[in-house]
């Protein structure tokens, strides 16, 4: 038999319906359903006079504008209240599952389906939200759609797709000190461009990514979609089902051997053909900071911002230029003399306990400059925040000057009221620097959990590789 | 879905790159129930200052442009968020072709699910439309889905791919749903066919079932 990818496996183990000049019909295993993007697809279902078809294959969770504290107090934001109001009556209404803001399951929908166990090896798994390439960390095919093919999914717990394209993305080497799976990603997507990986689906491996624990396997495969990709995976292994053995929708005992036995086999095929190869040393990488408008605007912490005149393309020359501008900075400027005025440690992207347990040994015993703003921490999830408390984590970014909030997506996309006033610069480990993305005329530097806890202490980015700490696992 | 055949319109050539789905629908109109009345947020952040004043500087507010229903762009058009806000909003404010020479996948997805025709064609192509669309006022462009050209009153007529089976379910304006459910068949006999361990598990542990 011909070699094939973990893509491949995975696709015609999923095939439905094959037509030429078709696209194919594939089964969704999971869906993952958030108030953001299900309203209008609900509707539309009611409308059609629809039912969904597998309200057990379906999760619903409040997370996008759900306020981090006080969540016993009136919601104020009558529009975001109309959305959760809409989503428990939706799941109500047809069955469906949903970690409504008081669940102590609750937390932002790419951090709960792993941590419950719902994302498994060898699925197919959608949402109506672009990280959910987070999920391929496990060796699924996930990725994010559009409203309609929510309303599709929900109708047909299928898909209609073209078979992608196949990028294989190796980290060889092994990461210094102080270098995080975020930087690994920073630094791919600054190779390839936030267009390099469009209409591929990229499997991540080499030493680097396989000495990767779940939670920084999430981190890089989260970010495939800045880098254009339709979604990114790694095969799941030893450290895949020691993460996922216990958990609540994992199967137990006997059942569970059998399952591992069947996801040990999605692995690539030796010899199986990618459309597209990169490789990438771990080894020389520095910690990353972006200083523009676009993920791959990006630089190791001992860089300077770019001149637009060093650029050959004359949009790139535009582009850049403009992003000088947005985001208030001189070229020539070294990255570590860029002053922060507030401090994000959250999102799908860096928000899960060995990220919280990072930036807690950072900042241990330390106090925020007195020139941040603030600095806030939003675990991924209330089980997350729950374990980080038993560890005594919230006390240490307490006692070091940073708010410690509830689970939510928050000034990832400060839908909330966690907004980054307009002019004001963020150290954030989010995913996400775009104009106005936490908030308009809000200046957002993307970097690891232990680079923007060290950026909160000195109120200015720093090479942490000086600080002598460990990156999260 | 409305069908689209050929259509004509007033350019309106937007000369940045990687634009941004969070440029086009900015979140704080994420919170909307409603697929209806995009139009008006479309580039907000870009488009007004304060008090929603609209912002002279920005080209969609330029009066040569106004009735504009075919948008020229450039590279990665639609990045980031899976929001299809921003083909609602595209579509509602009257714009009925975009023209660029990459899109990115789940834009471009969402535009056939509003009757958007997204047309791809190589940059120095684009780079010829921009030209022209810069150069003279009222610069219209007939978009021909069933002969797949983009062409001008002075006999400028490109050609550009696009898959046929998009193409068909444009044309007719097909309801996607619709077409899957033609096949409950087979999906009836795929979900009875895998391996049972393959699908569901139950929560083993009744702790973690939400309270509702
Ligand atoms: S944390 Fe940010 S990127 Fe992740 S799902 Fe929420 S809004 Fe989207």
């Amino acid at each position: 038999m011909t070699p094939r990818t973990m893509y491949r496996k995975i696709w015609e183990s999923h095939l439905v319906r094959e037509a030429p000049g078709e696209p194919s019909l594939i089964y969704i295993d999971r869906h993952l359903v958030h108030e953001g993007t299900s309203p209008q697809a609900f509707a539309g279902l009611k409308a059609a006079g629809r039912k969904v078809r597998r309200p057990d294959l379906a999760f619903a969770v409040m997370d996008h504008s759900v306020p981090t504290k006080n969540r016993n107090l009136p919601i104020l934001d009558a529009a975001a209240n109309g959305q959760f109001e809409a989503l428990e009556r939706n799941c109500r209404e047809y069955g469906i599952t949903l970690f409504d803001m008081f669940s102590h399951n609750q937390g932002i929908v790419h951090v709960i389906g792993p941590e419950l166990g719902i994302t498994q090896p060898g699925q197919t798994i959608v949402c109506g939200d672009s990280h959910t390439s987070t999920h391929g960390a496990f060796g699924t095919l996930a990725f994010g759609i559009g409203t309609s093919e929510v309303e599709h999914v929900l109708a047909t717990q299928c898909l209609s797709q073209y078979e992608s394209k196949t990028m294989h993305i190796v980290v060889n080497g092994k990461r210094g000190k102080g270098v995080s799976a975020k930087d690994i990603i920073l630094a791919i997507i600054g190779k390839i461009g936030i267009a390099g990986g469009t209409s591929h689906v990229v499997e991540y491996s080499g030493e680097a990514i396989r000495g990767l624990s779940m939670d920084g396997r999430m981190t890089v495969c989260n970010m495939s979609i800045e880098g254009g990709a339709r979604a990114g995976m790694i095969a799941p292994d030893d450290t895949t089902f020691a993460y996922m053995e216990g958990r609540p929708y994992v199967p137990r005992g006997k059942e569970f051997q059998e399952a591992v036995g069947r996801w040990k086999a999605l692995a690539t095929d030796p010899g199986a053909k990618f459309d597209a190869t990169v490789e990438l040393n771990a080894n020389d990488l520095a910690p990353q900071v972006t200083w523009g408008t676009n993920p791959g605007m990006v630089s190791g912490v001992t860089g300077r911002v770019p001149d637009p005149a060093s650029f050959r393309d004359p949009d790139d020359q535009k582009a850049v230029a403009r992003a000088l501008e947005y985001m208030g900075l001189k070229p020539g400027t070294a990255v570590v003399d860029i002053p922060v005025d507030r401090v994000f440690i959250g999102s799908c992207t860096n928000s899960r306990l060995n990220d919280l347990r990072a930036a807690a040994r950072v900042v241990a015993g330390k106090h925020v400059s007195k020139n941040l703003k603030g600095a806030l921490v939003v675990p991924g999830s209330m089980s997350i925040k729950a374990k980080a408390e038993a560890e005594g984590l919230d006390k240490i970014f307490i006692d070091a000057g940073f708010e410690w909030r509830d689970a939510g997506c928050s000034m990832c996309i400060a839908m909330n009221p966690d907004v980054l006033p307009p002019g004001e610069r963020a150290a954030s480990t989010s995913n996400r620097n775009f104009e106005g993305r936490q908030g308009k005329d809000s200046r957002t530097h993307l970097v690891s959990p232990i680079m923007a806890a060290a950026a909160a202490i000195e109120g200015h980015f720093v090479d942490i590789r000086e600080w002598n700490v460990e990156a999260p696992e | 879905m409305q069908p689209f055949s050929t259509h004509t319109g007033m350019v309106l050539p937007l000369d940045r790159v990687n634009v941004d789905t969070d440029q086009m629908v900015p979140k704080q109109f994420l919170k909307a129930q409603t697929r209806q009345g995009f139009g008006r947020v479309l580039f907000y952040d870009w488009r007004y200052l304060p008090g929603e004043k609209p912002n002279p500087e920005f080209i969609l507010n330029w009066p040569r442009y106004k009735g504009a229903s075919v948008m020229l762009a450039r590279a990665n058009f639609g990045c980031g968020s899976s929001r299809e806000h921003a083909p609602w909003a595209v579509a509602d404010y009257g714009f009925r072709v975009l023209i660029a020479p990459s899109y990115a996948d789940i834009f471009y997805n969402n535009c056939f699910k509003n009757g958007i025709l997204p047309v791809t064609l190589p940059e120095a192509q684009i780079d010829e439309l921009f030209r022209r669309a810069e150069a003279q006022e009222g610069y219209s462009l007939t978009a021909d889905l069933p002969n797949q050209t983009v062409s001008d009153s002075t006999g400028l007529k490109y050609k550009f791919e696009i898959d046929p089976f998009r193409k068909h379910v444009l044309l007719e304006g097909l309801d996607d749903i619709g077409l899957t459910l033609k096949y409950a068949a087979n999906i009836d006999a795929f979900e009875q066919a895998r391996h049972p361990g393959a699908t569901m598990y139950e929560a083993v542990d009744a702790k973690y079932f939400p309270k509702h």
